[in-house]
């Protein structure tokens, strides 16, 4: 009975997820408290060619935005797929958590998760080669993420040692 | 607790029934509080719990007794909160107890007769005594038969006092809050009127209902065994000034019978099936709209599903939501993702049926509300792009044949202007058929006009040069404005000394060089306002300065409607530009030609509501600061006689004291400039109607043109949104704006406003 009033206040999608930033400066403590206030969002999926007017306009429909930052590949400085979208209130935030992770934006299912706020140099892609990590080990073609993954594009499957 | 089929519901409710009867001895008010908790938020499920409490009634007779002592008491406290829709669910979960022998049906009668008594009361606000009229009748669906059956001639009186009362109720609210103007093919109801006809149809049918669910049937012979207890006379709590009763509503109505082309059939528009399963659906919103996957999945396993075209009925009530006037019930974007996840749940049956309704909302487009029709656009293009804006646009080609000015082809060219935001210009190019060029929205580039060598003759083109050169080099301000003393004034013959006055060649050469520059995205645009913030500041000093400068800012990006409003946001929020500035340049002659399009309102309503919230934020500080002075207060009572302490804490106390007589001058100030911001709005709406209303009165032509209907909804649509706001101001609106002098079509738009509230 408990838990079905529990499940009467159920807001699942507005939880912090399990991700937690590998180069935060402070204790895990710090950060789960940084995530449950905060007003920004991390989004990923995103097409290498979205703009920041698109991400402007789809995450309008959960509040009034307050800033954008488009995420670059470290290297080349241009757009690597991710961005942080930065709310002025944290209910707005939480709309776009519950509304629009899971939806698309330029055809492609994007996903948001909280963030502990954004820092100069957290808009740079953390992958060896430039980009985001994930698109250094993916296995699968992607137009619109640079097409095969880094590591796949050195190492095209005919040429894998690894293969039989 | 699933409820997948009657009998396993029936066993789970024996089976609790059980275990919480053990437990009461050691958990009963634990039990209670989530007994009555369950009553208030789980309407959906209200008989199966009724069902439960009758069950342990049967066995604990004085836990019964308890309960709907309890839930009296969470009664008094909701209506004390204005929670007047949870207490709604209260009183229908007590009157479902009847069913379930836990409350005698006198009593219960007894306690709808002093509901109905409100409406003897004098000199109260007409949704009061609606709501409790009401409550009374929207339980007689569940109840209605038993009351009948023990007290029908105080039923009856009880019906005839309703029906007596929803005579001289007055209704000149009711065309504010229509969705269509139109009563084909379904009237727009008010809602008392249409739980009345539908009640009036249940009476008629000697209170045989078939839809709801009743556990607690199957229970009777139990259930008949127990005593039964007795409401405590309850009187309706009286009028308080601060009260807020529910907002009147009209019942959305897109299908009925005809529309579902196979499959069990709608129920009318005034049988209390009807009633029930858009109640039931409502209420499931309602309680899980955080979260989508479990609403769209409950509302796909409502109880009954298969005697009804259960489909219709979710997209009508999530349309009736979404369209809902003043505002919906959630946050719009919900309703688009719910629909989403909804079609992800049933993809070979949903689609077809939004798609119907799509379709109908485009043929009926002329009489729609335009508040609505704007929520239709958002909603379409916002859906589109999550199916790769897949659509048969051939359909609407009969949009082309008309002025364009017309709701059918002014929608489709919004909707593919909303898209283009959420894509791309080519994109749009490519998903519509060649013929609908003409609603396709223009590429949205810059307009530079010192683009290049054929502007060489216009009298900024070499400033424009220099200061452009300037900016990239990272000149400072100051070399900037030397730059721009250069710039002749076309207001005066000499230039002004200080090269301090009003200049607007001066403002549209740098803005226009600036902003060029930063054309690039967003990001660019607002690092060039925020760098050069302060000639930006001395530029746009006085009204004119400001109004000039949105005048440019429109000028370089008309093309891209986005741009201006992010770029008016901005400015707003930095201060270059006033609110007042912002609504002043709306209503100009210079954008009138662009009145009617959507992000014009949705720049004055993000307007008007920054303003709103600039209010709240120093109202917010402003109480802050007298709690804390409060506190401190209390702090030196409570601190003794320590003469240290003592000074220090009147030294807190004096500039606690300063601090809130500042705050107090900014709270007045920014209430000042809100007033003032929907006094310009108003008397901008009435020249401008009036202009129209005498023009045609003149030339004998009809009013009712595509530009007035958005005109005057527009000018209702400013009521409706920011209603709590205005509310503060009416006074002087009545005194100084809507007077009896008024064309009666502009009045009539204000007392519809002021009956929503009495």
């Amino acid at each position: 009975m408990s838990a079905k009033l529990n499940a009467l206040n159920s807001d699942s999608y507005i939880d912090v997820s399990q991700y937690r930033d590998q180069h935060f400066k402070g204790n895990r403590y710090e950060q789960e408290k940084l995530l449950k206030q905060s007003h920004t969002l991390y989004v990923g999926n995103l097409s290498f060619y979205t703009t920041e007017e698109q991400v402007h306009e789809l995450f309008s429909k959960s509040g009034d935005v307050k800033r954008i930052i488009i995420g670059l590949d470290k290297i080349k400085k241009t757009a690597c797929g991710f961005c942080f979208v930065e709310y002025y209130t944290r209910a707005d935030a939480e709309h776009a958590m519950r509304f629009i992770n899971g939806t698309r934006l330029d055809d492609r299912i994007i996903r948001t998760d909280w963030d502990a706020g954004f820092k100069e140099g957290r808009q740079y892609g953390r992958g060896k080669s430039g980009g985001q990590v994930r698109d250094e080990y993916r296995q699968d073609y992607d137009p619109a993420r640079g097409g095969y993954g880094k590591l796949a594009q050195q190492h095209p499957a005919g040429e894998s040692r690894n293969s039989f | 607790m699933s409820l997948q089929s009657t009998s396993s519901l029936e066993s789970n409710l024996e089976g609790l029934a059980g275990v919480l009867e053990a437990d009461l001895p050691n958990y009963k008010n634990k039990i209670l509080r989530i007994l009555c908790a369950v009553a208030r938020l789980l309407p959906e499920k209200l008989t199966v719990y009724t069902t439960l409490v009758g069950l342990l009634n049967a066995r604990n007779y004085n836990f019964g007794g308890e309960f709907v002592e309890a839930m009296i008491r969470q009664l008094k406290e909701t209506l004390k909160n204005n929670l007047y829709n949870e207490a709604v669910y209260l009183v229908r979960f007590l009157s479902d107890l009847v069913n379930c022998h836990v409350i005698a049906a006198p009593s219960m009668v007894a306690m709808f007769e002093n509901f109905v008594s409100v409406t003897q009361e004098e000199d109260v606000p007409q949704v009061r005594s609606d709501w409790f009229v009401y409550v009374v009748l929207s339980c007689l669906p569940w109840v209605g038969k038993e009351l009948y059956e023990k007290k029908d001639v105080e039923m009856d009186r009880l019906l005839s006092q309703i029906e007596g009362y929803l005579k001289r109720r007055v209704k000149t609210h009711v065309p504010m809050l229509q969705v269509w103007t139109a009563e084909k093919p379904h009237p727009q109801e008010e809602y008392l009127d249409c739980l009345w006809a539908q009640i009036q149809k249940l009476k008629k049918d000697r209170w045989q209902e078939r839809h709801i669910l009743r556990p607690y049937i199957a229970f009777d012979s139990v259930l008949c065994e127990a005593l039964q207890h007795n409401l405590p006379p309850f009187t309706p709590p009286g009028h308080m000034p601060d009260a807020q009763y529910p907002m009147p509503r009209v019942v959305f109505r897109m299908f009925d019978y005809t529309d579902a082309p196979e499959g069990p059939v709608m129920p009318g528009s005034h049988s209390v099936e009807r009633f029930v399963i858009e109640e039931n659906l409502h209420c499931i919103i309602k309680t899980h709209w955080r979260e989508r996957k479990t609403c769209a999945a409950q509302l796909l396993s409502y109880p009954g599903k298969n005697k009804i075209p259960l489909n219709y009925h979710i997209v009508e009530v999530i349309f009736g939501e979404l369209f809902q006037l003043p505002s919906p019930p959630h946050i719009d974007v919900m309703y688009t993702t719910l629909l989403i996840e909804l079609c992800k749940l049933q993809p070979g049956s949903l689609p077809q049926v939004l798609a119907q309704a799509t379709e109908m909302l485009y043929m009926r487009l002329d009489t729609m509300n335009t508040t609505c029709i704007d929520r239709l656009i958002n909603w379409f293009s916002h859906h589109l792009s999550n199916f790769q804006f897949r659509w048969s646009w051939d359909d609407w080609s009969d949009c082309l044949t008309v002025d364009l000015e017309k709701p059918k082809p002014k929608f489709v060219k919004e909707v593919l202007e909303k898209s283009m935001r959420l894509s791309y210009h080519q994109r749009i190019v490519d998903i519509v058929p060649p013929t609908f060029s003409a609603l396709i929205p223009a590429e949205p580039s810059f307009i530079f006009k010192y683009a290049d060598e054929s502007a060489s003759s216009l009298p900024g083109y070499a400033v424009s040069i220099t200061v452009g050169n300037a900016i990239k080099n990272r000149a400072s301000n100051e070399e900037i404005l030397t730059i721009l003393k250069e710039v002749p004034n076309p207001n005066q013959e000499d230039d002004d000394d200080e090269g301090e006055s009003f200049n607007p060649l001066k403002i549209d050469v740098f803005l226009q060089t600036l902003l060029h520059l930063a054309a690039k995205s967003f990001s660019h645009s607002f690092s060039a306002l925020a760098k050069f913030h302060e000639i930006l500041k001395t530029l746009t000093d006085s009204d004119e300065g400001k109004l000039h400068i949105l005048k440019v800012v429109y000028e370089v990006w008309r093309n891209h409607p986005q741009m201006i409003a992010v770029l008016v946001d901005k400015m707003i929020r930095t201060q270059i530009v006033d609110c007042a500035a912002v609504a002043n340049w709306l209503f100009s002659q210079d954008m009138a030609h662009e009145f009617t399009r959507l992000f014009i309102w949705e720049i004055l309503h993000s307007t008007i509501r920054k303003m709103n919230k600039h209010v709240q934020k120093i109202q917010k500080e402003l109480e802050e600061a007298k709690d804390k002075l409060e506190k401190q207060q209390h702090k030196r009572r409570d601190s003794g006689d320590d003469e240290d302490m003592d000074k220090n804490s009147e030294d807190e106390e004096g500039q606690l004291e300063e601090q809130i007589e500042r705050l107090q001058e900014k709270v007045e100030s920014a209430q000042s400039e809100q007033k003032n911001l929907f006094l310009v709005i108003f008397q901008r709406f009435i020249m401008l109607l009036t202009e129209h209303l005498v023009r045609c009165e003149t030339g004998s032509v009809d009013i009712s043109t595509p530009w007035y209907k958005n005109c005057i909804e527009r000018l209702q649509q400013i009521f409706l949104m920011h209603h709590v706001t205005i509310q503060q101001y009416m006074g002087t609106l009545e005194n100084l704006l809507f007077t009896a002098e008024l064309d009666h079509h502009i009045l009539a738009v204000y007392q519809q406003f002021c009956a929503l509230q009495l």
